[in-house]
């Protein structure tokens, strides 16, 4: 067993305010990070100054709040663009990462997808990449085909070889780590492949953006769909990062204020990029937010943010193989995960686990995960799981190792 | 002793009374609680207007499992037209737990498969939190 006083990479866990929080006089044990993350003080303080000093609508107004909150979000936009590598004008703000695919199952999907054309998508998608191309095919007569998930909780590029062969597939969508599995998927070589094949990809960066670094320049796909709340951010915003010329083809996807250059009786000529694709008052506010978001984690740096993630995983992984009855589910090294896992525990059901180890303010997750096909496929019903922010130190995992043994005791198993 | 998981409710957990199939059965039904993936079924035996054998079957968490197997004692003998107006207050009382907020659907599920078999009303019962 590894030393529980080992020092972790990152120490930022008094950023957080909600760990000031005592729930029965103890402290929080927060591991569901995949589900959402904790916010630093920066970014609650930007929200709060936000309102305090600067709210106006943006982008019309010629006076000086107005001014400035427009340079706030526009400001936030810039960053948040850098942060992922991508640019600017293709940087669009929407509700959350199930919109930014929705945005794209809609605005691109419906002009290019049709009958005996093919969407390929993998059986660890969340329900967000898999509810918007089951409608689009529906609609369309497209047909809807997954890639298999192995044993281990990866996928094999010999059979998105040969389902691009096949040379109908438009369109590849994947997420980059899985919120289920915790599986990182080699997304370059799936975008390259998709690529030579003349096939549009999307990755589903949810799980991504908040725990390893992004370049979608250098990745390459044409569509990177990510959230705000999941990487220290507000709820309410996302982003979708596109690839210019598919953005500027496409038509828009909501229509209203703000996303027109001319709006006529009967016809409207949409406004520039990103625009074109934010229809009516943008979450102002959740950009700032998001912007001091990726400020936090720009600082903390990516790079520290996985290598903390990675050996935070590794210690979970190796104390819970202490456990009896416990079965890990998906990749067997830290370095093959990102900062999930999911587990069954022999003998208690996911929810019972979940609601046992809150007894001890451990707080994880229990169910489907959003991924119903997946569990599926694994032959379960529901898995825990526990996941990890940067806040989070080895005595979490601790907690929950000393929590999943008192659940053991009271089931008498 | 846990207040959640006292030594009955585990009991009926680990052997879970009227469980199984039932062939043949007059009225059966299957549900599911999306929430945490909780599923149950039923055959029901009718004769002379009451419920005269009944089996679930199913898997889920302890809470769902234990108290359909709890209330299974209780719904064998009664008149099929009782069942419809049964609530989730009546059910939780007979578990004689806390029930939260978040596992009331655990709680329930065994009497929204009755319902549904007896009276064709797939809705979640009132009551109960």
């Amino acid at each position: 067993m590894a030393t529980a006083a080992a020092p972790s990479i990152l120490d930022v866990r008094a950023d957080f305010p909600i760990f000031g929080r005592r729930i029965d006089g103890r402290p929080l044990v927060y591991l569901d990070s995949a589900a959402t993350s904790q916010k630093p003080e920066s970014v609650i303080a930007a929200i709060d100054d936000y309102y305090r000093r600067h709210n106006a609508n943006i982008h019309r107004g010629v006076y000086t709040l107005a001014q400035e909150a427009t340079e706030m979000f526009e400001g936030a936009r810039e960053r948040v663009a850098a942060f992922a590598g991508g640019q600017t004008e293709t940087t669009i703000f929407t509700r959350n990462a199930t919109e930014a695919i929705n945005l794209v199952a809609y605005a691109w999907g419906r002009e290019h997808v049709g009958p005996g054309d093919a969407v390929l998508i993998t059986q660890m998608e969340h329900h967000s990449n898999i509810v918007p191309w089951q409608l689009l095919c529906e609609e369309t007569g497209a047909e809807l085909r997954y890639l298999d998930v192995s044993d281990e909780g990866k996928l094999s590029l010999e059979q998105l070889d040969a389902e691009l062969a096949r040379g109908d597939v438009k369109l590849v969508a994947c997420a980059h780590i899985s919120n289920v599995l915790g599986t990182i998927n080699p997304v370059a070589e799936i975008v390259g492949r998709a690529r030579s094949a003349e096939a549009v990809t999307l990755i589903d960066g949810s799980q991504a953006a908040p725990q390893m670094p992004i370049d979608v320049g250098a990745l390459g796909p044409d569509f990177y769909a990510w959230t705000g709340h999941k990487a220290l951010g507000p709820t309410g915003i996302g982003v979708l990062h596109g690839r210019r010329e598919l953005l500027e083809r496409m038509r828009p996807f909501l229509g209203g204020g703000d996303m027109i250059r001319t709006v006529d009786f009967q016809r409207s000529t949409w406004n520039d990029l990103p625009w074109k694709f934010e229809a009516g008052t943008s979450m102002v506010a959740e950009g700032v937010g998001l912007g001091a978001a990726v400020d936090y984690l720009t600082d903390l740096q990516m790079d520290s943010v996985r290598a903390h993630e990675r050996e935070l995983v590794g210690y979970a992984l190796e104390r819970l193989r202490e456990v009896a009855g416990v079965r890990v589910i998906g990749p067997r090294t830290a370095e093959e995960r990102g900062g999930v896992i999911s587990f069954e525990l022999e003998g208690i059901h996911p929810h019972d686990v979940a609601d046992l180890v809150n007894r001890e303010n451990v707080c994880i997750r229990a169910g489907h995960h959003c991924a119903m096909p997946l569990m599926r496929r694994l032959g379960v019903p529901a898995t825990a799981r526990a996941s990890f922010g940067p806040y989070n130190d080895r005595s979490d995992v601790d907690a929950l190792i000393g929590a999943l043994a008192q659940a053991r005791q009271v089931f008498g198993v | 002793m846990d207040d959640l998981y006292r030594d009955y409710i585990l009991d009926h957990y680990k052997r879970p009374r009227n469980f199984g199939e039932l062939e043949p059965h007059d009225l059966e039904a299957h549900d599911h609680n999306p929430l945490c993936g909780d599923e149950l079924g039923v055959h029901i035996r009718v004769a002379d207007g009451k419920i005269v054998e009944l089996r679930f079957h199913g898997q889920g968490c302890a809470i769902s499992q234990a108290a359909a197997s709890i209330a299974s004692e209780e719904y064998v003998g009664m008149p099929l037209d009782e069942v419809g107006g049964l609530d989730g207050e009546w059910l939780i009382e007979l578990l004689g737990i806390p029930i939260s907020a978040t596992r009331r659907r655990c709680a329930l599920l065994n009497l929204k498969v009755m319902r549904g078999a007896t009276t064709g009303d797939a809705s979640w019962p009132n009551g109960g939190g």
